[in-house]
């Protein structure tokens, strides 16, 4: 008899869960490593971002005047509404996970779409801002063209670098593009768990895609809550 | 436990499982992996090992009489990222590693073992990528790709190669990941963390630094091309950027990424040094620790890359100390393994030999880093051949003397064959005195001052005797790497078939048969030993060690 059918019919014979995998022990290995393998990942996240927020940290200490001029043509206001809908979707996701844990299905469903929705909510806002810079000519690129609103209180104000406000916006777009690329890879996720929730395939023993799944998500979410205040907020002091 | 092979009724194994191209193409078994990693290393270190060929065969002379120079700068640029990303970096982890992780800490497979194979097929996409872009062409940077050269003057395939690295490296974050958790979780009953094998914890250590350093050349790498192809200025002058910035980035990895070379190397001396001197390590707590402590610090040096690149002198002092502070951790295994040694029953099997010479060559290496780690030493050798002596001493030396010990030493584990020995002893003793006469005279040729990546010298003819030995070791080395492909391929037709334990060796590996079954232990291990137990096993009256129960 191999090795494979040894398995099978030991696991047969002790009743285990048949998502449990040929080589794990048992059910709670098999969730620990998962969770502790999407620990690590988001931890490479981490380093990942972790260059780019070096990069614009730099250099906006570097070319202070020119990022806090630049800063100020983004809209507070769609950002705030996004942190908003994305700290919503956080929520919904971990009452997702809850109701995953205790076998209600059709809530599970319900949370799962609702962050679907959220998600896809946040792309479109985001979707309408990079169109408002594209229109306004803060793309960087042969037709970027920068002019600094002027602030209250400060009539003679230096003048601006445009390569440093076309660096800023650089970093704008590389920043919140990767994140929002990482939401759209949250969205393929959340999709399939929606599916494998509709399957009924999750049990209170067998819960740890929605689980891990909901870790990446808040990570995706803890992303945005620095992205918000770095480019939107802390050049706005008067 | 097992039966040895006979001509007929094989004992299962994983070699014999299954057959066919598509049993090995969909293998979820650590096992398949490794050789079908071992298998595209291989092709990778020969291609790699060809353009070296050429550049030593350029530098014959003096003239720049066989390439031209555009060429000649593809050659080393190319030589340099194959062997890097292709072959160093995967070498001892994703063969080796992938191996006897699980069955050294006593686990069926790898934790996440679909997330092993999708890892090799990033390897692969990333190795067909580097292939396309060397054949249309090629990159002419120098591995290291500095801006703004490579995002504003140069018309070299700088974005595909990048992208051949990043896919490379998100194969090499999903291995250490694999290792990180499967240490984690997957360890046998009884198989504690001072218990683990210390290949295993410097797998670990290994692991961290894929996984913390990766990502950040793979960010820097998008920067590099959206600079390129969009114009983004952020390392450029003239677009408003800041070409240090990429350098801090790119060290940020490429220094720990030696680390990442070196470690996994240092595990499998620790392993045979004890093996064929039939002691319990050293110090062992501190010979594991000293891998971490490596790692650390390994994340903390990267600027003495930068010391003539404009970096604040308070800056460099740091880092120059804290470059200084690697020695101490590295002093630690080699002081342990010669510890090791003392008063110990030591045989000379080819295992040894390479440990003896990684030894050698490392401590070289790791004291020409000191000199490099002093601020004014190394303001007076950069760019030049010293500094390709020094890292060719820890990246080829070291590593590679590792990952050939290493093969030999578990090569009839892997293929259930003995390799003949004697040939094994040659090709080690070929390769230490290759190695040296090709690399040493580099080390005289840059501290007279003879700069790296020249195609020419004409102008300092007299560096000529010194080159013409280098290039004449290099042949040598060739043949000295060849030797050990040839009879080991050999081996796994012609060879004898080895016992499950030749070496008479501790560890849970050699426990399983030779080669292992699918799942690695046919009943699942229980550890109730220390790790070395050398002298328990070569007790006059030698108890039965409690394998399985």
């Amino acid at each position: 008899m191999s090795d494979s059918q040894t398995t099978a019919v030991q696991a047969a014979a002790h009743g285990h869960d048949p998502a449990l995998l040929h080589h794990f022990a048992e059910p709670q290995q098999q969730r620990d490593a998962a969770s502790l393998g999407m620990w690590w990942f988001l931890a490479t996240e981490v380093m990942f971002f972790g260059g780019l927020f070096c990069a614009y940290l730099i250099y906006r200490l570097q070319h202070f005047n020119d990022f806090a001029a630049a800063s100020q043509s983004l809209s507070i206001k769609l950002g705030a509404i996004n942190t908003a809908v994305l700290i919503g979707s956080s929520l919904t996701v971990v009452l997702a996970v809850n109701a995953a844990q205790r076998a209600k299905r059709n809530l599970l469903v319900a949370y799962l779409l609702l962050t679907l929705v959220l998600g896809s909510t946040f792309l479109g806002i985001k979707a309408v801002e990079y169109t408002d810079k594209f229109k306004e000519h803060h793309v960087p690129g042969p037709t970027f063209h920068f002019v600094p609103e002027r602030m209250e209180g400060h009539p003679e104000q230096p003048p601006i670098d445009q390569r440093h406000a076309e660096m800023f916006f650089s970093l704008y777009f590389v920043m919140t593009g990767l994140h929002a690329l990482h939401m759209i890879v949250g969205i393929g996720i959340f999709v399939w768990l929606l599916v494998m929730a509709w399957k009924g395939r999750f049990t209170p023993s067998y819960n740890t895609p929605v689980e891990i799944g909901g870790l990446y998500w808040h990570f995706v979410d803890v992303v945005w809550i620095y992205l918000f205040p770095l480019l939107y907020l802390i050049s706005r002091h008067r | 436990m097992a039966m040895p092979n006979g001509p007929q009724g094989e004992r299962e194994n994983y070699l014999n499982k299954e057959y066919g191209v598509g049993s090995w193409l969909l293998t979820t078994d650590h096992k398949r992996i490794a050789l079908l990693y071992l298998m595209s290393i291989t092709f990778f270190f020969f291609i790699g090992g060809f353009f070296a060929l050429l550049i030593r065969l350029e530098l014959l002379t003096p003239a720049g009489d066989l390439v031209q120079a555009d060429t000649y700068n593809k050659l080393f640029t190319m030589h340099g990222m194959v062997m890097v990303f292709f072959f160093l970096i995967p070498s001892i982890p994703a063969v080796l590693g992938n191996f006897l992780v699980p069955m050294m800490i006593g686990a069926k497979d790898l934790a996440f073992p679909r997330i092993n194979l999708l890892s090799w097929y990033l390897y692969i996409i990333g190795g067909v990528m580097m292939l396309h872009c060397m054949l249309t062409g090629g990159v002419d940077t120098g591995w290291t790709f500095y801006t703004p050269y490579s995002t504003a003057f140069t018309n070299t395939k700088i974005v595909e190669a990048g992208l051949a690295i990043f896919v490379a490296g998100f194969s090499s974050i999903l291995t250490g990941l694999n290792f990180v958790v499967t240490i984690h979780r997957m360890r046998a009953p009884g198989m504690t963390w001072s218990r683990l094998p210390l290949f295993i914890w410097a797998h670990y250590a290994t692991s961290i630094i894929q996984l913390l350093g990766t990502p950040v050349v793979a960010i820097t790498i998008v920067l590099v091309a959206a600079e390129r192809t969009l114009h983004l200025g952020i390392f450029d002058p003239k677009l408003g950027g800041d070409p240090l910035l990429f350098q801090h980035l790119f060290w940020f990895y490429s220094h720990p990424a030696v680390y990442i070379m070196i470690l996994p190397s240092m595990g499998i001396v620790s392993e045979i040094i004890a093996c064929f001197s039939r002691k319990r390590i050293f110090g062992y707590n501190f010979v594991a620790l000293s891998s971490i402590a490596i790692a650390v610090f390994g994340f903390l040096v990267w600027a003495h890359h930068l010391f003539v690149a404009g970096i604040s002198i308070y800056a460099a002092f740091v880092f120059s100390l804290l470059s200084y502070a690697v020695a101490v951790p590295s002093a630690v295994k080699t002081f342990n393994w010669t510890a090791t040694l003392y008063k110990g029953s030591i045989r000379y099997d080819a295992p040894m030999l390479y440990a003896f010479g990684f030894i050698g060559l490392f401590m070289m290496g790791g004291l020409t880093g000191l000199f490099l780690s002093a601020l004014g030493i190394d303001v007076h050798v950069t760019d030049t051949y010293f500094v390709v002596a020094h890292f060719h001493y820890i990246m080829v030396g070291g590593a590679v003397m590792g990952y050939l010990g290493g093969m030999h030493f578990w090569w009839p584990k892997i293929s259930g064959r003995l390799y003949p020995e004697g040939w094994a002893r040659l090709a080690a003793l070929i390769v230490f005195i290759g190695f040296h006469l090709t690399f040493f005279p580099q080390f005289v040729l840059g501290y007279l001052g003879m700069p790296r990546r020249y195609y020419d010298y004409s102008h300092m003819p007299e560096f000529q005797v010194l080159n013409v030995l280098s290039t004449a070791g290099a042949t040598i080395l060739g043949v000295g790497y060849l030797l050990p492909m040839i009879y080991f391929l050999w081996s796994m037709r012609y060879g004898k078939p080895a016992p499950d334990n030749p070496w008479n060796a501790a560890g849970l590996e050699w426990k399983s048969a030779s080669p292992p079954p699918t799942f690695n232990f046919d009943v699942e291990p229980v550890v109730t030993w220390e790790a070395y137990n050398y002298e328990e096993l070569d007790a006059p009256h030698p108890q039965e060690a409690p394998v399985v129960r």
